[in-house]
């Protein structure tokens, strides 16, 4: 019964979502949207289109609480509710395998969807009405197309069936089938049953799903041919919070995979990784480009052609997840919908480029870009080696495909590739965060430029030379801690400039001045913050790519093993039963540097017993220098041997979680609203 | 004074900078660590040609060879030929299945493969083994990365009471 309700409302929302298509393309061809039309007869087809949309974000709500309903009272006869859940999980779990799956996570995009469509739907609209017929078609269609998915491909409310031939899962009762209801479910997978685990999805798809809103704005304004900056002003913020939440969604999945997948590391260049790294990267690069249509009227044309491709993309990045067309660790099960993602994004991208290249020359910058060295320069320059790092990445995922069409032969790159080709360009964008925020607008010459930049210069150098002398040498990690030094001089000193300029002209002591100052210019210094998030967490890659070493060893009680001048001594493994159905095996080693002890570790194994599956968690002693972390890879408890250790030294990967912290400040302050309401 | 159009050229020119920049980047560091993914018969079929290559292997983990030294780390076992092409896999019943045939097949070619580490989690009887490494002159693949997926128990799960 909740099942079929659930799928009728949904069903009836993708209906609802067509109408509003409809009405809301008839309502802009009568140009109802206008106020004084607002009241007539055919004026009333974009307000009902409005409503409509509106209508969307309860619906889906309905559908997605009938499908909790399904999971937390375990009605295993659904097939979705019997692959995500079973009897032992928490009742927390239950609830979020509402993305633990494909089906179901499918629903709660759409959920996102009619959520974020609805909100905008409620922005005060009386300033531009012309475009919302238009988003509306651009927020429509892609809602429908995530509903259709849900409602022909991968319905979450199909059942069990028991037909003459074998187990079937339908929506609707086969010919002659029985239904059928296992009394336990699988479950989620135990690498999934994790804090970072349970937010990092919901956080990806906040981001996906928020840049849709820039996107359907950019299109509007493409269609009614406003070629002003009027759409980036209107979704700067949706812009900013997409791009915080895409953010977050990246480094929650890698604090996951450092914490539970027990490799030492945090990012594997796995194609699923990159495929959410890529939008990050083409809406990073907007966000920049942005100001400088903003400021001086340029690069209109280029960012139309980011948002398009940020749009796409998100798009894509669901695809690649969804349809495993890549052998990934994160990759669910084939299915048909991947050619239907291929469609989808073949015709937005098609017509989108198509409306963009139609009104290119309205589009052309007010004025020409003169200087090199000019601040908007600088930030085409930055937009693009953005564009380099996102074709290196597209580069190495399309690659396997590109080579069997070819030469019919699969190859492959691995994390070196990236690596190799990426880290170039993040050292060229570094550099760029250093010089760039010191360059004038219009015009800048290498004397002007110098003259900002040699103090900071000349201290970064101090630091290159201090690094070297305290016996670094490795070149890669000079440059970088040269690059992450330049950058925090320059920011710390344009707060000095900013604050001390103001200390003299209004009096108010170098602090306060400061906090005024930043009050009134919160994207200019929450992006200065936001830089300075981005080398903090330079300095936990640098230390984990240039420094990280490791041992691995089988060791009897009582005997230790040697790393980076640590000592990890096997004291004990001790085997139980916890809660959640495991099995849990848990060494306790303690950890010396030289004679000094410095506390206890608990590396453990946790084996799920109804999925037959086995979790590392490592035990993990961190501090700002450096990580300690132990792994418990095998253990004969009756033998002399003992227990098998991985151990690894992660020098300042703690970095990396502080700057992601400072990110967030940092973006809450640029996206804060001002006082003065901008328009 | 500059010439008219010289502004905009200088442009042009940096940004073709940037992309041959971007183009050698791309095409040196694919050169240096492209790995060939290939099947187990097609790695018995090129033989000596390719010892040395950097390739990818994807197999079905055969259970009874499983041997694991603990002291030293040293991982072996032997893993069956599957098809490496999705649409053959799914025509085959889905990668379940593939798995499964594989490995009860007395037919398939076989390849014994040797890694150093922690015996991953997922390595048993009839998981599918992706692995990185090359082939050594003694017929033996050595492994540097091992990537291992189980579809049986989350991707093409069906009720346990109705098989």
């Amino acid at each position: 019964m909740i099942a079929d309700f659930g799928y009728g409302v949904l069903v009836v929302t993708f209906l609802l979502a067509l109408f509003s298509v409809g009405t809301a393309v008839y309502g802009a061809r009568t140009k109802s949207y206008l106020p004084e039309r607002g009241r007539s007869q055919s004026g009333r087809w974009a307000e009902s289109a409005r409503r409509a949309m509106l209508l969307t974000f309860p619906l889906v709500t309905l559908a997605s609480l009938a499908l909790i309903y399904l999971l937390v009272t375990g009605q295993y006869g659904y097939q979705y509710v019997y692959s995500v859940t079973s009897n032992s999980m928490p009742m927390y779990l239950k609830i979020t395998a509402l993305w633990g799956g494909q089906a179901g996570s499918l629903l709660f995009w759409s959920w996102l969807m009619s959520a974020f469509a609805s909100a905008v739907m409620l922005r005060k609209w009386e300033r531009d009405r012309e475009f919302l017929p238009w988003v509306i078609v651009v927020l429509s269609l892609t809602l429908a197309f995530f509903l259709a998915l849900t409602i022909f491909f991968e319905n979450p409310f199909a059942s069990w069936w028991q037909t003459a031939s074998g187990e079937v899962a339908a929506m609707f009762r086969p010919a002659g089938a029985l239904p059928l209801t296992p009394s336990d479910g699988m479950g989620l997978n135990p690498l999934l049953r994790h804090p970072g685990m349970i937010i990092h999805p919901p956080m990806l798809y906040l981001g996906f799903v928020s840049f849709v809103i820039p996107y359907a704005f950019a299109i509007a304004a493409l269609i009614t041919g406003r070629s002003d900056d009027r759409w980036i002003r209107i979704t700067r913020r949706w812009t900013l919070v997409a791009w915080l939440f895409l953010s977050m969604g990246l480094v929650l999945g890698a604090r996951w995979a450092y914490d539970v997948l027990g490799w030492g590391g945090y990012w594997g260049w796995d194609p699923v990784e990159i495929s959410a790294f890529m939008p990050w990267l083409t809406g990073t690069a907007f966000l920049h480009s942005v100001m400088i249509q903003e400021k001086r009227g340029m690069l209109k044309q280029w960012n139309m052609l980011l948002v398009i491709l940020t749009y796409d993309l998100v798009i894509f990045g669901t695809f690649l997840t969804r349809s495993g067309v890549l052998s990934s660790v994160h990759a669910f099960a084939q299915s048909a919908i991947g050619p239907l993602f291929f469609a989808f994004i073949g015709l937005t991208l098609v017509s989108s480029v198509s409306l963009l290249v139609y009104r290119w020359n309205d589009l052309k910058a007010e004025v020409e870009m003169k200087s090199m060295l000019s601040r908007e320069a600088l930030f085409l320059l930055n937009n693009l080696l953005f564009m380099g790092v996102l074709i290196v990445c597209f580069w190495g995922v399309i690659f396997p495909l590109i080579s069997e069409l070819v030469t019919n032969q699969k190859v492959t790159v691995g994390p070196p590739f990236y690596e190799r080709a990426a880290a170039p360009l993040f050292g060229a964008l570094m550099l760029l965060m250093g010089i760039a925020p010191l360059s004038a607008w219009g015009h800048s010459t290498l004397k002007t430029l110098g003259r900002a930049v040699w103090k900071p210069a000349l201290a970064a150098a101090l630091v290159v030379v201090a690094v070297f002398a305290a016996g670094i040498h490795n070149a890669v990690a000079l440059i970088g801690f040269g690059l992450v030094a330049l950058v925090i001089f320059v920011t710390l000193y344009e707060f000095w400039r900013g604050g001390m300029a103001r200390h003299r002209t209004t009096g108010e002591n170098f602090f306060t001045a400061l906090w005024h100052l930043a009050g009134r210019n919160r994207r200019r210094y929450g992006g200065y913050l936001i830089h300075i998030s981005m080398v903090l967490m330079a300095i936990g890659i640098l230390g984990m790519q240039v420094f990280q070493t490791e041992t691995q060893g089988a060791i009897p009680q009582g005997s230790s093993l040697a790393l980076a001048g640590y000592m990890v001594k096997f004291d004990s493994v001790a085997q139980f039963d916890s809660a959640g159905g495991r099995n849990v095996t848990r060494a306790v080693v303690s950890v010396y540097k030289g004679d000094q002890y410095l506390g206890d570790l608990y590396p453990r194994r946790d084996y799920f017993y109804e999925s037959g599956q086995p979790m590392t968690i490592p035990g993990v002693r961190s501090t700002l220098a450096d990580d300690l972390y132990v792994i418990l890879v095998d253990w004969q408890p009756i033998s002399a041997i003992g227990a098998t250790f991985k151990v690894y030294h992660n020098p300042l990967v703690n970095w990396l979680w502080i700057g992601s912290l400072v990110f967030i400040f940092g973006t809450l302050v640029a996206a804060w609203p001002e006082k003065i309401r901008e328009t | 004074m500059q010439k008219p159009g010289f502004g905009r050229a200088k442009f042009i020119v940096g940004g073709l900078l940037i992309l041959a920049a971007v183009i050698y980047l791309i095409a040196s560091s694919t050169q240096a660590s492209a790995e060939y993914f290939v099947t187990v018969d097609e790695l018995h079929a090129k033989g000596s040609d390719v010892i040395g290559v950097n390739l990818r292997v994807s197999g079905a983990v055969i259970g009874s060879t499983i041997q694991y030294d603990p002291q030293t780390l040293n991982l072996s076992f032997e893993v069956a030929n599957v098809p490496g092409d999705n649409k053959e896999i799914e025509a085959q019943g889905g990668l379940a299945a593939v798995l499964h045939q594989a490995v009860i097949d007395p037919n398939r070619s076989h390849l014994q493969v040797i890694y150093n580490g922690p015996k991953p989690d997922l390595l048993r009887d009839e998981a599918q083994a992706i692995m990185t490494g090359h082939l050594g002159e003694d017929g033996i693949f050595y492994v540097d990365e091992l990537l291992l997926k189980c579809p049986t128990k989350y991707e093409e799960a069906v009720p346990q009471q109705v098989k």
